[in-house]
């Protein structure tokens, strides 16, 4: 490509980091070149330039821009529009350490708000305060997350955040690498190790079990896996609910090659930490059950997309590629099955919109990470166009239980908010009601409870009967969604977090399409003019209005983002217009 | 005949090729659909959302504009859902984006009973003031509706320069340089590909931002005339936009096999040379 | 057109446009499309982004080869060295076309025993190319199921052009890439109705249509139509006409849109000759510096947007052209201005129509005969052959070379052996560096159409150098240069740029106000195509005294 590459010049340090993560530029030399197709497939090594650029320095810069432009052959503007997609990414110099302090839900009514109060205006001038959205960290709120860029980049997250350790992070404290508190509460067959065997060790791993699960996979051989998978019911975790031996099957079947397996823990539904759970406690599970899956449908190389936000899952899941690698459970010969496979991490950079399916492709690829219109399917034409395999973390896992001969009878709920006892409780489902799952964590009186995270719906007191699987909670009008029951007292403000809510998604919108990127930023501005007692045209307009920016953002967008953007929002419609009549549970059933 | 699919649209059969678009069985069975994003040179962007229909068994309503159409499908376009959301895309859009240089946005506003008002006096709007940074043509993406096609025509899809993409994210998202550096700092080459595909005037050439402004543009006095261009021996059709014995403006045909719209910085802006030492408004 | 007009007797491109997309390998030789043809590279772009591999011959990594594959960049003159080796190559690995050569070629035998010392090796010290990217080339184009060989003045802007264009043509006989959809051989022209006036027989050996001049049975038609004899020798072609000028034997000229003053080669000797006529009439648009050492100056029509008419492209499309503004002052079409003169000299001819004129040149070539203004019209161009008002054009030429039948395969496309002949200038101690010159995107030619655009590209010209030799010549970015030649000095601002190895610089010649180029080309032409070496001067570069500038510090 004929690239304008402007005049720029990269640091040595950032040429450094560079040549660490997508090495030098292809041949050239002043009597041949290599470029064309060679150069167009580095596209994919762009995601990885720029965070090593942002880890090594701080921030991306003109200089370190145009270097990782010159060494992959990618425009500029590309690259830009690219690297100003992610939250993490900075594109103004900025001081090399940063916390990231989250105000989203289960810290904002732990008390975020004031934290942040308390330092805004102090921040020295070496570190910078951000507020974020949803660390994945609910269960310890309020959490931040500390970024120190450099040659060894130190990234941790903090949990149970209270003034005097911000005060410290700001004084430049470095936190060890944060091991969290009790976080399982309720154990069934997913979270057995976590808690219990050390995470990095892999004959603690076997020992407890681990790898029977692939010997009995690769006995049965692909057809066998198939047929016990959809023998157990098993359906995706991650919010669709699609049976999973359905959608390895579509992919088995598909003649053409390579086939793909990504594995989406981006997690970044507020309210959230599942996933997060299970790849520090318990990352050799993920990686066997992405064998699993890989050698059922014929994938030799696997993605785990994981969200930039979580750097122990990160190193967890790496230690555990690596030891899977020496011990030949990943590799040409995989376990002696005769076939290859081999994993690599991939690591968002802020953008809760790439854990759409199709987002991560492009995300991977090397583009922004906009969702893309389906049809085609995944199953089809996913990651570099090739049939691909997408599935959460907890689907994996529990398709991993059920090759254990375990069966798919057990759910994860992230638990966090007004009760004693937050954390990841493993209930059997069907079989459980939220009010069990309130009862066991401990809750008081409650004004509501957020199910399914932001993209999910208030529910109030009556409704806590309500069973647990994806069909009951829809017929109350909510939506299961990854298992988040976010709780709030009655001293909770609703709108308050409605509001938050709206930001959210204005803020996590991609833009590709009017009715998200417009309707998102409208929903924002009715909500603050409700807060405000300034009602356009009275509240009445106001509520026909939402329901109208809710209805084209559930019929029209492109994904589901759009179309869960306003759920929330209009389960507590109620609360914020200060109507008599309640309408519980708020989302549309459009079927 | 397996060149051709069936398919019910508004309860009425029609046939298309294989490979048509649900749009385009959707024209053959004489519904007009509005339609934005979509350039009759590059792929569907899908972005606006403006022309969806209901289709049997689809959740949500469906984008006709990229949808292929298959045999069998059962298609509604005037349904309420539909309606709504074609009424609610373009408020959405007129309250946020200057829509005043969209071709047929009075009539669409009007067939759907759209009121762009609704949304109060302060909402939020992409307004920013036009970026003249250079002589050729000007951005003025107040009136931008992230369509992407300038940015797919001036990358993937037609001239590989790739000078603009979309930058930022949800309602901050713009069409931008690297950086924002202006037009002659960047990789931009003056093809005017952009200006070609964009649906809403926000890219202009600089004599007609000119002539605007000074209320002397008149398309319905100018004439327009298919020429070749005096260049090089590609022989790309140009169509010569003149108003008052000068040329104003330069297009080629969309569907021209030579050029599909597409031409260079000598075919888009090369003439001036035909005014200088005339009593034609000297170039400049 | 030589070179194809001696193979296939047709000197036109033998494939459309839309044959690029289909193809698996696409090789730009002496073509800088990107920049020069930027929406036939759109057509390379479609190509690419189906699957298929571009190869790019140039000495200078310029804009098109950085979109290729793979880049061969090699000394400027040595083309025939380079495609003799891919010849080898391709003999050597088997890749040779042997149905296609024994049917439908003559010659194979003596070729290859010509190739046959063109090793990689032996390619690599001539050309600098490294013997992998030579083989390389080879084995794609060879493999290809469809391939396109397109190239342009890199290849034609030599004293032995011809025998350039013959090299690769030789490459298209060996593996069948011509003469079917999809492969085929194109000329990019670089002017925009070259190949029509070259058509129309604006060429000192032909008449319209192409049609050879010498033959008498040609000739005949066209003495019927204009009712006298038309003489059947050849005529002289521009640098003949400057010889003839040098010897007194060509004392007038009647220049028409055209500034040899500013475009010829060695031009300091082209305008002593000019100015040392006894009468000089110049038609153009503006007082070019051509105009200016004019004895009568008929101010013209700007033809593509003030008159009507036809252009020839590069796929042989013929296009309208139209009016669309009115001539300004007392300008008229070079229509109205020849027949006013030829009516002073006695022809009688009545003020045609540009259709008229046209239906003229259709009654007479055979190859535009279906090609009626209504026909044009409708279909946006058509292109030759056209015979008949009822056959559709055909999209490729020299179908017939696959014919079964040998009546219908007609004459066999020869093989022409040639050899490598280093360009005319040759280097040595004094003149050590070579100049190749070129075009930049966003002017043309000798800027007399450009100069009004205020192309935000633009820095003025500009001598390109590389690192290595600006460091020799202790020469930074923005200095001011002295650049001569065996002819001639100029004096230019230096640029260091990515794209040129030691040893090459480059200028372009659109700014002769500002940088007069042509006073350092050199007139040496292939006499039978009439074409300069342009690409090929031997320079010096020396810093000039007192003239430090630019950004250097």
């Amino acid at each position: 490509m004929d690239l304008h590459l402007g005049d720029a010049v990269a640091s040595a340090a950032e040429r450094a980091a560079l040549d660490d993560a997508v090495g030098p530029a292809l041949l050239a030399t002043d009597r041949t070149a290599v470029g064309g197709r060679a150069a167009r497939s580095r596209r994919s090594l762009l995601l990885g330039g720029l965070w090593a650029l942002q880890r090594r320095v701080g921030w991306i810069s003109p200089g370190g821009l145009r270097e990782l432009c010159e060494r992959l052959s990618v425009p500029p503007a590309e690259a830009y529009g690219v690297a100003s997609f992610y939250d993490l990414f900075a594109l103004e110099a900025r001081p090399a350490g940063v916390v990231h302090v989250c105000d989203d839900l289960a810290c904002r009514r732990a008390g975020a708000e004031d934290l942040l109060t308390a330092v805004s205006g102090h921040e020295p001038a070496d570190r910078s305060v951000h507020r974020a959205p949803c660390l994945g960290r609910c269960e310890a709120a309020p959490a931040a997350l500390v970024i120190h860029a450099g040659e060894r980049p130190v990234e941790v997250s903090v949990g149970g955040l209270d003034a005097s350790a911000l005060a410290g992070l700001l004084a430049g404290v470095v936190p060890s690498p944060d091991e969290p508190g009790p976080v399982v509460r309720s154990r069934g067959p997913m979270l057995a190790r976590v808690g219990v065997i050390d995470p990095t060790s892999l004959a603690e791993y076997r020992a407890a079990g681990g790898y029977e699960a692939l010997r009995r996979a690769i006995e049965l051989g692909p057809q066998g896996v198939l047929d016990t998978l959809a023998g157990s019911g098993l359906a995706g975790r991650g919010g669709a609910a699609f049976p999973t031996a359905r959608k390895w099957a579509a992919v088995a079947g598909q003649p053409a090659t390579p086939h793909h397996l990504v594995c989406n823990a981006d997690e970044s539904e507020p309210g959230t930490f599942k996933d997060r759970v299970l790849c520090e406690g318990d990352p050799f599970s993920v990686v066997e059950a992405m064998t699993i899956a890989a050698l059922t449908t014929g994938c030799e190389h696997g993605w785990i997309y994981l969200r930039g936000e979580y750097p122990l899952a990160r190193n967890r899941l790496a230690g555990a590629i690596e030891a899977a690698r020496q011990a030949g459970l990943l590799g040409d010969d995989v376990a002696g099955s005769g076939r290859r496979f081999d994993l690599e991490v991939v690591v968002g950079a802020g953008a809760y919109i790439c854990g759409e399916e199709t987002a991560i492709f492009n995300s991977i690829e090397g583009y922004r990470g906009e969702p893309r219109n389906k049809p085609p399917f995944p199953v089809e034409s996913g990651l570099f166009g090739c049939p691909t395999v997408v599935n959460n973390v907890e689907t994996l896992a529990a398709a991993r239980v059920v090759l254990d001969g375990g069966g798919a009878a057990t759910k994860l709920l992230c638990v966090s908010g007004a009760l004693e006892r937050p954390g990841v409780y493993e209930v059997p489902m069907p079989g459980t009601t939220l009010a069990q799952v309130l009862e066991q964590a401990g809750a008081g009186p409650l004004q509501a409870v957020l199910v399914g995270g932001a993209a999910g719906t208030f529910l109030r007191p009556d409704a806590f009967g309500v069973e647990l699987t994806v069909d009951a909670v829809r017929r109350v009008g909510g939506t299961l969604g990854s298992g988040v029951v976010l709780a709030f007292g009655v001293d909770d403000d609703l709108g308050d977090l409605a509001r938050r809510i709206a930001r959210f998604f204005r803020h996590e919108s991609c833009g590709q399409c009017v009715p998200c990127r417009v309707g998102t930023q409208r929903q924002v501005e009715l909500l603050d003019r409700l807060a405000a007692g300034r009602p356009l045209g009275g509240v009445a307009q106001e509520r026909a209005l939402h329901r109208d920016l809710a209805q084209v953002m559930a019929d029209a967008s492109i994904c589901g983002l759009g179309q869960a953007a306003a759920a929330a929002v209009a389960s507590v419609l109620d609360e914020l217009t200060g109507a008599g009549e309640r309408n519980p549970g708020g989302r549309r059933d459009l079927r | 005949m397996s060149d051709e699919v069936t398919l019910a649209v508004d309860g009425v059969e029609v046939a298309v090729p294989a490979g048509a678009t649900l749009l385009d069985a959707c024209r053959a069975a004489g519904a007009d659909l509005p339609t934005l994003c979509r350039g009759d040179t590059l792929t569907p962007a899908n972005a606006c959302r403006v022309c969806v229909v209901e289709l049997d068994g689809s959740r949500v309503l469906v984008p006709s504009c990229s949808r292929p159409a298959a045999s069998g499908m059962v298609v509604r376009t005037g349904t309420e859902r539909a309606r709504h959301s074609r009424r609610l895309v373009l408020e959405l859009l007129a309250s946020s984006v200057e829509l005043d240089r969209t071709p047929g946005i009075e009539d669409r506003l009007a067939e759907y009973g759209a009121d762009p008002q609704r949304f109060g006096p302060d909402a939020a709007t992409v307004a920013a003031a036009p970026i003249v940074d250079n002589e050729l043509y000007v951005r003025d993406y107040a009136r931008c509706i992230l369509c992407y096609q300038c940015v797919d025509a001036c990358g993937e899809q037609w001239q590989g320069t790739f000078a603009i993409a979309v930058a930022g994210r949800g309602f901050d998202a713009r069409i931008s340089t690297e950086w924002s550096v202006e037009l002659p700092e960047s990789a931009c080459v003056y093809c005017g590909n952009c200006i070609a595909v964009c649906p809403t005037g926000a890219l202009v050439p600089h004599r007609e931002f000119e002539l605007r402004a000074g209320a002397a543009w008149r398309p319905e006095d100018q004439t327009q005339t298919d020429t070749v261009c005096p260049y090089c021996g590609v022989g790309c059709t140009l169509t010569l936009h003149v108003q008052d014995d000068e040329i104003v403006k330069v297009t080629s045909p969309h569907d021209h096999d030579v050029t599909r719209g597409n031409l260079c910085v000598k075919g888009r802006f090369g003439w001036q040379y035909v005014h200088v030492g005339t009593t034609r408004r000297a170039p400049g | 057109m030589v070179g194809l007009a001696t193979v296939f007797g047709a000197g036109g491109g033998t494939s459309s446009y839309r044959e690029v997309e289909e193809a698996e390998v696409v090789v730009l030789w002496g073509s800088n499309a990107r920049e020069a043809h930027p929406i036939f590279f759109h057509r390379v772009l479609q190509a690419v982004r189906n699957g298929a591999r571009l190869f790019v011959v140039d000495p200078r990594r310029t804009a098109t080869a950085a979109w290729a594959d793979r880049w061969l960049g090699l000394d400027v003159g040595t083309d025939i060295p380079l495609a003799n080796a891919v010849g080898r190559e391709l003999v050597h690995a088997g890749l040779i076309h042997e149905q296609f050569v024994a049917s439908a070629t003559t010659g194979f035998e003596a070729w290859v025993e010509s190739v046959e010392p063109w090793t990689l090796d032996r390619a690599e010290a001539v050309t600098g190319v490294p013997a992998d990217a030579i083989a390389e080339l080879a084995h794609a184009y060879g493999r290809a199921q469809r391939a396109q060989l397109c190239w342009t003045l890199g290849i034609t802007e030599h004293h032995n052009a011809v025998d350039n264009v013959l090299s690769l043509i030789n490459l298209a006989l060996a593996t069948g890439h011509v003469g079917r959809l999809g492969s085929g051989l194109s000329p990019l022209r670089g002017q925009n109705n070259v190949q029509g006036g070259g058509d129309m027989g604006a060429i000192p050996n032909r008449l319209p249509g192409f049609q050879d001049l010498t033959d008498p049975a040609v000739r005949a038609p066209f003495e019927v139509a204009w009712g006298r004899p038309v003489r059947g020798t050849v005529g002289r072609h521009l640098t003949a006409m400057f010889d003839a000028m040098e010897h007194g034997a060509l004392r007038a000229l009647y220049v028409m849109g055209e500034n040899p003053a500013d475009s010829e080669a060695d031009v300091g000797r082209a305008r002593r000759l000019l100015a040392g006529l006894d009468h000089l009439v110049v038609q153009d648009l503006f007082l070019t510096r051509t105009a200016e050492l004019a004895d009568v100056v008929l101010p013209a029509a700007a033809a593509w947007c003030e008159d009507d008419g036809t252009v020839t492209n590069s796929e042989r499309r013929v296009q309208r052209v139209r009016a669309a503004l009115s001539p300004p002052g007392d300008t008229k079409p070079d229509r109205w201005i020849l027949t006013e003169i030829a009516n002073r000299l006695g022809a009688g001819w009545v003020h045609g129509t540009a259709e008229q004129v046209w239906d003229d040149v259709r009654a007479l070539s055979p190859m535009h005969r279906g090609m009626s203004y209504a026909r044009l019209e409708a279909a946006g161009g058509l292109q030759w052959p056209c015979p008949s008002d009822t056959e559709e054009p055909v999209s490729f030429l020299h179908g017939r070379l696959w014919a079964a039948d040998p009546a219908e395969r007609g004459h066999p496309a020869p093989f022409h052996a040639v050899d490598h002949d280093p360009p005319v200038d040759g280097l040595d101690a004094e003149f050590p560096l070579r100049l190749t010159t070129g075009r930049r995107l966003d002017s043309y030619n000798t800027g007399v159409q450009t100069g009004a655009l205020s192309s935000p590209l633009r820095r003025g010209e500009e001598l390109e150098m590389g690192a290595a030799d600006a460091r020799v010549l202790g020469v930074r970015d923005g200095d001011e240069v002295v650049v001569t030649s065996r002819r001639g000095s100029v004096t230019v601002p230096a640029r260091i740029v990515p794209g040129l190895r030691p040893g090459l610089v480059f200028l372009t010649f659109h700014f002769p106000d500002q940088v007069d180029v042509n006073l350092l080309t050199i007139d040496a032409t292939d006499p039978r195509s009439g074409t300069a070496e342009f690409k090929a001067t031997a320079v010096r570069v020396d810093v000039s005294a007192g003239a430090r500038g630019g950004a250097a510090d």
